[in-house]
């Protein structure tokens, strides 16, 4: 087959080091392309991602067939909060390549589902769980969650409890959603002393006092 | 046994009394058949509590709704299994609600299943029962801070036993069974309401 002259069909991390070298040179829409802990990282522009994609995909000395995962990462004190992660796999070279782009609550990035159709559900869940918009997706709904929820949960800004609970009306005779009442307080683990609560201990006044006042500076 | 002595084996097997009640075959144990049998054709009924017996035949078939949500359910698969083996107490598990008698809630409900689980406990016939099983059923448990899972599945249908643990194990269901027989037998009534 033709795809048997491809320079890379080799293993190991120096193959990985010349794709990375590869693609931080040759190809446009590329921030960096790195080794970080040994596997190929290639942070990329939201606007040339599908460029970018296709030729992972379609190129020899990549061949991506398989997109195995998409997911989202929030880092909210960046003004482009989320990165959007994609691991791709490559069959024929047993090679996988992490492309990472990044992105805010308003700007969608690139759908590429036309190339793998699996990113379809893998943008939904981004989409569901972060906010992430997909441009050129044509099934943007929510595929987790409830149907009507609110709200972003993987959302560093999300509470842990969410804003709504559920319970059986038996006079309206459904579910009926509810603000959230929590029977039992948030337990607050301050992870040295195991007996919480008790304030001071015998013979540990000293080392409850510095915890008292670390949790004050805190 | 190949080294033992045949003998010694055939006298262990004479000492045991297997029962002390049996009446051997033989005219008298005839005459026993005969007059139970002869005083049911001549008066022609069995007199027995209604109750008891509508309990009885309660207790002895109750057929769970399979609700498997989470790993609980593989605890109660263990319980139907053929070590445990549910089905010697009349306990088959059945596809539909509208054959059910006791719904086994076994795992995390979410907020999105909740209006499932109602909707299929209100499918099922009176008189039914529900046993929470496991500590998610129970209260939420390890997710009981959770955006997406009910705080217990009380919640949203009516409990009669709950099964702690996390998951119980198959012998703890089959207790939680029990005692819910132990209910019915104590409560059940066939006057409705």
């Amino acid at each position: 087959m033709a795809e048997a002259t491809a320079p890379v069909g080799t293993r190991g991390s120096s193959c990985l080091s010349a794709l990375a070298f590869t693609l931080s040179t040759t190809l446009p829409g590329i921030r960096s392309a790195s080794l970080e802990g040994g596997e190929l990282v290639v942070r990329a522009e939201r606007e040339r991602l599908i460029p970018l994609m296709t030729l992972l995909r379609d190129d020899p000395r990549f061949r991506c067939e398989q997109m195995m995962d998409l997911c989202g990462v929030d880092f909210p004190e960046r003004p482009e909060r989320f990165d959007v992660v994609y691991n791709l796999l490559s069959v024929s070279h047993n090679h996988r390549i992490r492309v990472i782009v990044t992105t805010d609550e308003l700007t969608p990035v690139p759908s590429i589902h036309k190339l793998w159709p699996c990113a379809t559900w893998w943008e939904r869940e981004c989409y569901d769980l972060f906010g992430v918009l997909f441009s050129g997706q044509p099934d943007l709904r929510r595929i987790l969650s409830d149907y009507g929820f609110e709200g972003h949960p993987l959302r560093k800004d999300f509470p842990l409890t969410g804003y709504t609970e559920v319970r059986y009306d038996p006079d309206r005779r459904q579910i009926v959603r509810e603000p959230v009442s929590l029977t039992q307080d948030f337990r607050d683990f301050d992870f040295v002393s195991p007996w919480e609560g008790v304030l001071t201990l015998p013979g540990d006044e000293r080392a409850h006092e510095l915890r008292q006042i670390m949790k004050k500076l805190k | 046994m190949s080294g033992e002595n045949p003998e010694t084996a055939q006298n262990a097997g004479q000492n045991i009394v297997w029962n002390r009640d049996m009446v051997p075959p033989g005219p008298e144990q005839d005459a026993i058949v005969r007059g139970i049998t002869g005083e049911i054709s001549e008066k022609g009924f069995v007199v027995a509590s209604l109750d008891k017996l509508v309990n009885w035949g309660r207790t002895g078939s109750l057929w769970p709704m399979s609700f498997g949500l989470a790993c609980c359910a593989v605890e109660m698969i263990h319980a139907y299994m053929p070590r445990y083996d549910l089905d010697r107490m009349g306990i088959i598990p059945r596809g539909s609600p509208r054959q059910s008698d006791v719904m086994i809630v076994a795992g995390t409900l979410t907020n999105k299943m909740a209006p499932a689980l109602r909707r299929v406990y209100d499918q099922m016939a009176e008189p039914r029962w529900v046993i929470s099983m496991g500590s998610c059923a129970n209260g939420g448990g390890y997710y009981h801070y959770s955006y997406s899972v009910v705080r217990g599945c009380d919640r949203v249908v009516p409990v009669d036993v709950y099964v702690p643990g996390c998951p119980p194990t198959a012998e703890a269901l089959i207790y939680g069974i029990l005692l819910l027989q132990k209910k019915i037998r104590r409560t059940g009534t066939i006057l409705r309401g």
